[in-house]
C-alpha cells in the first residue's frame, strides 16, 4: 500500500494480468460483496424496525443466500491457498497446481450447497 | 531477483513497516476465522443442528454464533446457543474478520485510488468505519 503508486482509476481498473488473474477478481468480488453485505446487515440490525425488517427479508431470499455463499466459499478457499503458500514460500513454485486444486474443492462444495439451498427453498 | 526474494522466508524478509505487519496479519486473521467458523459449525452440530436446521440456518450460525440468527428454526431450547462463550466467539470473529475486511478494502481502494490526499481520506474513513462496526457488532451481540 506505498502512497507514490501513481496508477489513475481508469488504468486500474482495466488491468488485466497473467496466470492467477480470475482468482484475484473473484477474492476481491467475494471479499467486497461480503464487507458491503456485513456493513448493511450490522447497520440494519442496530437500526432496527421497518428498515431492518425489509433489510433482513432480502437476506432470506434464497438467490442472496446463494450470491453470498459464493462469495463467502470462493474467499475462504481461494484465501486457503493463498495463506499456505504466502506462509510457505517454497510451494510457490506450484502456484498453477494449487489453483486446480482450488477448483476442485471448491466447484463441488459450492454446487452442492447450491443444490441444498435451493433444494431447501423451492421443494419445501 | 523477484521470484528470489518471494521465496525468502518471513524470518529472512523482516517485518518491518506497517504493510508488511498488515501482510502477515491478514494470512494469520484468515486462519483464526477458519478456526473460529469450525468451532461454530461443530459447536452447532452438537446443540442439535442436524434435525433442527437446515443447511443454510447452520451456515448462517457458523459465519456468526448470534442468538438473532437462529430464532427462525425450529430448535426448542435457545439457551445454551445464547452462553457466554458463543457471545465470546461472536465478539472474537466480530473484531478478527472486521479488521481483516476493511484493511482488504483499504488495498482494494489503493489500487485504483492514487492521489495522496484521496488515500488519507480513505483510510480515516477505514478507520472509522472499522470502529463504528466493531461497536454495533458488539452491543448487537451483547444486548440480543
Amino acid at each position: 500500500m506505498g502512497l507514490k503508486r501513481n496508477v489513475s482509476l481508469s488504468a486500474g481498473l482495466r488491468y488485466k494480468g497473467p496466470g492467477a488473474y480470475l482468482t484475484y477478481i473473484l477474492h476481491r468480488i467475494g471479499g467486497l460483496g461480503m464487507a458491503i453485505f456485513i456493513a448493511v446487515h450490522i447497520l440494519a440490525a442496530f437500526i432496527g424496525g421497518r428498515t431492518g425488517g425489509f433489510l433482513n427479508g432480502i437476506y432470506e431470499n434464497w438467490a442472496f443466500q446463494i450470491f453470498i455463499f459464493f462469495c463467502a466459499l470462493f474467499h475462504a478457499i481461494n484465501g486457503l491457498r493463498i495463506t499456505i503458500l504466502d506462509l510457505f514460500p517454497k510451494l510457490l513454485e506450484y502456484q498453477p497446481e494449487a489453483i486446480w486444486i482450488e477448483w476442485a474443492v471448491f466447484i463441488p462444495l459450492f454446487g452442492i450447497s447450491a443444490f441444498v439451498i435451493l433444494n431447501t427453498a423451492l421443494g419445501g | 531477483m523477484t521470484s528470489k526474494s518471494r521465496n525468502l522466508s518471513i524470518k529472512q524478509r523482516g517485518l518491518m513497516n506497517f504493510e508488511a505487519v498488515m501482510w502477515i496479519f491478514t494470512r494469520l486473521s484468515a486462519l483464526a476465522i477458519y478456526g473460529l467458523i469450525l468451532v461454530g459449525l461443530i459447536g452447532a452440530l452438537i446443540m442439535g443442528a442436524r434435525n433442527n436446521m437446515n443447511f443454510a440456518d447452520v451456515m448462517r450460525w457458523a459465519f456468526m454464533p448470534n442468538i438473532t440468527h437462529v430464532q427462525s428454526t425450529d430448535l426448542q431450547d435457545l439457551n445454551p446457543w445464547a452462553s457466554p462463550f458463543w457471545k465470546l466467539t461472536a465478539s472474537a470473529l466480530l473484531l478478527v474478520a472486521t479488521a481483516h475486511g476493511v484493511h482488504g478494502l483499504a488495498v482494494i481502494a489503493d489500487d485504483y485510488i492514487a492521489g495522496s490526499g484521496a488515500r488519507k481520506a480513505v483510510r480515516f474513513l477505514s478507520v472509522l468505519m472499522m470502529l463504528s462496526m466493531m461497536g454495533m457488532g458488539l452491543w448487537l451481540i451483547w444486548t440480543s
